[in-house]
């Protein structure tokens, strides 16, 4: 027993061992690589040199680029119009928009595409409203340091994370017995002598994961929303108050719109983020009891229930919404910086 | 006693200007204002206070009752951690893959980007600023689309027509391959900071260097590449907390065995099969957000200037 207990410690050691020493390698060897490069390069002088210098600053670059980015997104494009079922079939053929009619007429992804949408509504309005109050909370605060640095802190925690931290409050026992969930345990404190099984409870289980993802997103909204509530001149601030304006009308009249257009790009990219939301959902329910949303049923069609072609072709409608969002959000952070 | 007299009160006087403004703010401070911050606050704490106080107690009591009873009879244990770390199927080697995962994704990155970025900013050629407005404009193509693709090059090749233009790198089933795309997807967003930031600097010092007779690489070597540190830093950050919580990439590449999975993918799999073991979730999952967590807290700003820059990542 002992040495069963000791031979398998030594082996996690030496595999951790191994695993990092080749990180040790990997990186080691690369920026010896480098290092060589340029060392060698370094010598060319003259008409060549610049050129030279492009190719090797640029290149890599570009070849990851490429390699990783534009031509996986063509594929995916292409593979949306075939009917291409597992990963490296032979015989396919394409079929043009079939998958996509398919997504909009399937009731199922119907139903995904339109919880989609919630998640999008409510989440990054509730973020950015929560995240809106604690920023003006805070503004006037002296040690606002504490506070934010708590409703930050969810940003640095995985979902994955997060999915397990929420598991000990959606959790559910038997009424009789004593209570592991903190919502449950509220809920009947409260004198809810029954409550639900939360997580299988449907639509509610949904908007109960969406709270996970506003409990992320808040502290990141609240920061940049800080910033710029800090970044409004205290002179304008000042002539407000000599005019009569004060509290909430300071904060109505004044304050927000001035950071308008902050408010709108941390919006937009908590949308970006909420669109693509794959990790909660799939470690909380894996897309049941009706809580499935387009980035989870994505890769189960292209990874789990062998239908490739139509996961690419939902890719590409993740795709196709993203597009306006960060089109938005650049126009507003160009013109931003025009003025500023 | 007197250790709870009241500040004293000051002669009321117009205030004007910017003592105005002070004034204002601070009589809000350690008000109304305050107290509703810092209840939202704890608030925001509390689910994360649970699951360190379960992580702590014994395994009857973390099993069948809820981590506030803790408050009323507090258990102390560190089995869950022993359970967790030196089980088979633990988290050992998972916190190791993560690390593996982890570093190189994110100084790969740096130096690559780096490169790209002061070669757009400086080495100015035709055609340079269409191509950084294309690797920019690249942050619109979602990872989803990546996946399907990717995973056909990293099993055999890159195929046009049947005919292979790039050989597999022979990595299928490694971790290198999670790293390698990471580091694939990391630059639109890493060239698009860093450029910002070396474009800033002073025309005059890179200038003199060239009159000086110094190549463009070692002006990026000496004098570029140490001033943008700061840039370097929030990009840096950013990746390392980006990387270490992804589960997407983790679960497209990784292996299924446990020993060749990053810690998300290891705990995604242990929160089903923990379902019924709530002692150990708790554990595994507290060191699981640990490392991000003293990160994060230790180099928060860093984190917050890169954010502020329009680095958002997604």
């Amino acid at each position: 027993m002992a040495t069963g207990y000791h031979s398998l410690a030594s082996n996690t050691a030496s595999q951790a061992g191994s695993t990092l020493f080749g990180v040790l390698v990997v990186v080691g060897g690369f920026v010896a690589i480098l290092a060589i490069v340029f060392a060698v390069a370094g010598r060319v002088t003259g008409r060549l040199e610049k050129p030279i210098a492009v190719v090797i600053c640029l290149g890599p670059a570009l070849f990851l680029v490429a390699l990783g980015l534009i031509l996986p997104a063509l594929t995916t494009i292409n593979n949306s119009l075939k009917n291409q079922q597992f990963l490296g079939q032979i015989d396919t053929k394409y079929i043009g928009l079939k998958n996509y009619t398919y997504a909009f007429s399937d009731p199922y992804t119907q139903h995904t595409i339109l919880r989609t949408l919630a998640w999008l509504l409510v989440v990054p309005v509730a973020a950015v409203f929560v995240g809106l109050l604690v920023a003006l909370l805070v503004d006037r605060m002296k040690f606002s340091s504490v506070p934010k640095t708590m409703i930050f802190l969810p940003t640095a925690i995985s979902f994955v994370g997060a999915a397990v931290i929420w598991g000990y409050v959606y959790d559910y026992a038997d009424p009789s017995r004593p209570q592991t969930g903190l919502l449950s345990q509220i809920a009947i404190g409260l004198g809810w002598s029954n409550p639900p099984n939360w997580l299988i409870t449907v639509p509610l289980n949904t908007f109960l994961e969406m709270v996970i993802m506003i409990w992320i997103q808040t502290g990141f909204a609240m920061v940049v929303l800080s910033a710029a509530l800090k970044s409004i001149p205290d002179e304008i601030i000042e002539s407000a108050r000599l005019d009569g304006a004060s509290g909430f009308t300071l904060f109505r009249t004044v304050q927000i719109p001035m950071i308008r257009n902050t408010i709108v790009v941390v919006l937009t990219t908590v949308m970006i983020t909420t669109l693509k939301v794959f990790d909660i959902v799939f470690t909380i329910n894996n897309g049941n009891f009706d809580t499935d949303v387009l980035a989870r049923q994505m890769y189960a069609d292209m990874f789990v229930t062998a239908q490739v072609s139509r996961g690419s072709a939902l890719a590409v409608i993740l795709f196709v919404a993203v597009v306006p969002l960060i089109w938005y959000n650049v126009r507003t952070l160009r013109r931003e910086r025009e003025i500023t | 006693m007197s250790t709870t007299t009241s500040p004293p009160v000051k002669a009321q006087q117009p205030l004007t200007g910017k003592a105005g403004v002070r004034a204002v703010r601070e009589a809000f401070s350690g008000s109304v204002a305050s107290f509703f911050a810092v209840a939202i606050a704890v608030l925001w704490t509390i689910p994360v206070l649970g699951l360190f106080l379960n992580s702590f107690r014994s395994r009857e009591d973390a099993a069948t009752t809820g981590w506030w009873n803790f408050f009323l009879h507090p258990s102390f244990s560190l089995s869950g951690y022993q359970e967790v770390l030196t089980g088979s199927g633990g988290l050992v080697l998972p916190l190791v893959n993560s690390l593996a995962i982890t570093i190189p994704a994110t100084i790969i990155p740096i130096f690559i980007a780096s490169m790209a970025a002061y070669s757009l900013a400086w080495m100015r050629f035709r055609g340079s600023d269409w191509i950084f407005f294309g690797i920019f404009a690249l942050q619109v193509v979602p990872l989803q689309m990546a996946l399907v693709p990717l995973q056909q090059y990293y099993v055999r090749g890159l195929q046009i027509g049947g005919v292979t233009i790039l050989p597999s790198p022979g990595i299928n089933g490694s971790i290198a391959q999670i790293w390698l795309t990471h580091t694939m997807f990391s630059l639109p967003l890493a060239i698009f900071l860093i450029h910002n930031f070396i474009a800033q600097l002073p025309a005059s010092l890179i200038e003199a260097a060239r009159v000086d007779g110094a190549s463009h690489l070692r002006i990026f070597r000496s004098i570029v590449l140490p001033l943008s540190l700061p840039a370097i830093a929030s990009f840096a950050i950013f990746q390392f907390l980006w990387v270490w919580n992804d589960l997407l990439v983790a679960k497209t590449f990784g292996g299924t065995s446990p020993d060749s999975q990053p810690v998300t993918a290891r705990m995604q799999t242990l929160q089903g099969s923990y379902g019924s073991r709530l002692d150990l979730l708790a554990p595994a999952g507290f060191l699981t957000i640990v490392i991000p967590l003293i990160v994060f807290l230790s180099l928060q700003r860093y984190f917050v200037r890169g954010l502020l820059a329009g680095s958002v990542k997604g």
